[in-house]
């Protein structure tokens, strides 16, 4: 088991494994599908983007809205495979982290290696569990998406598990990573 | 919105997303205590834990709260018009709002700001039930997008429709957050398969099949999808699926329709009744 802060660096990026036990602290950002259509349109026209990307970590997560007295609402990660399309220009803007859930297409995994970046796997439908690692919750860009919006997250003990390494060693086989959607 | 009704529906939205049910927590505890794989004991961990919180804090067991289902199922001597339909899917949507469920629903094609708009309902009957009944079945989408149908020719072989189902359990993988509870219908048309498929869910999926042939056939496949390998987050041992459940219906004589819904973990849905009823 190791501990993790973000912003993330090649040093601490180096030492996670496939398959290890992590616990993430500091800040991620959320976002979903219609999110990364954005991100990488802003991107392609050379536009300022709402967040700078360059070390962050990704939360694909559309959260449930804060109930009253609670910092966030339910907050588990969505299938990742939907966003890989959208991958390589965001790690060539500096991303270095990705939490999600599922496999990745092997095009992904060749990406992660090349940037030198790393994929994690947050447990799957523990929204309720999640919810109680964050510390606050802030919304950053594209209000009106409601819940596909970009929200900062403060993360404190977040359990991951490394699915994919910077070196590219997934924990899935091939063969069930380039299926489904 | 009729008063009664509403509060009727806010009970089992509450219930539905806040409290996993019986049948399927049991199931959830009995795979924990018997999981040998170390970080499949983990995640089956995570997720009994993460149940907890959801019903002690109030708190969505998952944040996707699904495309919301009402199940609308009329006993004898009920009768059902327009206004009541409505009423209950629109007591869905204002109880989605009030609890802080998430709003999920957009324009399919033109997609825009997720609202709660777009609750889907059915409408189904039993003999056997007095009065009304509604099911609310919050349906999440990672698994819902592993759905399959399958129209086979009338002599293909027991082995050959197994197949499909273990084909289609591969291909949804860790994605549609194992440990699954898979509905299967089979016969009707292709539309009625699926639905009976996903009527399959919203039943006791502790209890074996009421008919023996389908109760063997729920078994060996169950024995089947546990030995994929799969486990819960994809991690591995012996905890692919909690339940099959198999639904049928008579069919054409050209043909054999094979329908495949598959739920995430958290099977979410709870059923009411509606007393207001002019019966």
């Amino acid at each position: 088991m190791l501990r993790v802060e973000s912003p993330l660096s090649l040093e601490k990026i180096a030492k996670l494994r496939k398959g290890e036990l992590v616990y993430l602290s500091g800040i991620v950002y959320t976002a979903r599908d219609q999110a990364h259509k954005k991100l990488v349109e802003l991107i392609k026209k050379r536009k300022a983007l709402p967040f700078s990307l360059k070390d962050s970590i990704i939360y694909y997560c559309g959260p449930t809205p804060s109930p009253e007295g609670e910092v966030s609402g339910s907050c588990g990660p969505t299938t990742s495979l939907r966003m890989d399309g959208y991958v390589e220009p965001l790690l060539r803007e500096g991303l270095k982290g990705m939490i999600g859930k599922g496999g990745r297409t092997s095009k992904v995994r060749e990406l992660i290696k090349k940037y030198k970046a790393v994929y994690f796997l947050a447990p799957s439908g523990c929204g309720a569990l999640l919810a109680q690692k964050v510390l606050s919750k802030k919304l950053i860009a594209f209000k009106e998406l409601g819940a596909e919006a970009i929200y900062q997250l403060e993360v404190k003990d977040f359990p991951l598990i490394v699915g994919i390494d910077f070196q590219g060693r997934s924990i899935y086989p091939t063969s069930s990573e380039s299926q489904g959607r | 919105m009729e008063k009664e009704i509403f509060t009727q529906i806010d009970k089992a939205v509450r219930r539905a997303n806040f409290s996993l049910r019986r049948d399927v927590f049991a199931l959830i505890e009995k795979a924990y205590k018997l999981e040998k794989n170390k970080k499949a004991k983990l995640a089956l961990s995570w997720i009994i834990e993460n149940v907890n919180i959801a019903r002690r804090k109030n708190l969505a067991i998952c944040q996707d709260t699904g495309l919301p289902l009402g199940f609308i199922i009329a006993g004898e001597k009920v009768k059902i018009d327009f206004a009541l339909v409505e009423d209950i899917k629109k007591s869905i949507e204002a109880s989605y709002k009030r609890n802080y469920l998430r709003a999920s629903m957009v324009s399919p094609l033109l997609r825009g700001k997720p609202g709660y708009k777009g609750v889907t309902i059915y409408l189904d009957f039993n003999s056997k039930i007095r009065g009304l009944e509604v099911v609310v079945f919050p349906k999440g989408f990672g698994s819902e997008n592993k759905t399959k149908l399958k129209m086979f020719n009338p002599t293909v072989s027991f082995k050959e429709i197994e197949d499909f189902v273990i084909t289609t359990i591969r291909e949804a993988g860790p994605q549609a957050c194992p440990p699954f509870i898979v509905g299967i219908g089979i016969g009707g048309d292709s539309s009625y398969a699926l639905y009976l498929a996903k009527k399959a869910l919203i039943e006791r999926i502790d209890k074996p099949n009421k008919d023996r042939f389908l109760a063997s056939l729920e078994k060996r496949l169950l024995r089947r999808i546990n030995s994929l390998n799969i486990g819960p987050m994809g991690l591995g041992g012996k905890t692919t699926a909690l339940a099959v459940k198999i639904k049928t219906h008579p069919t054409h004589i050209a043909g054999l329709p094979v329908g495949v819904n598959i739920s995430c973990w958290a099977l979410r849905s709870a059923k009411v009744k509606i007393n207001n009823v002019k019966s």
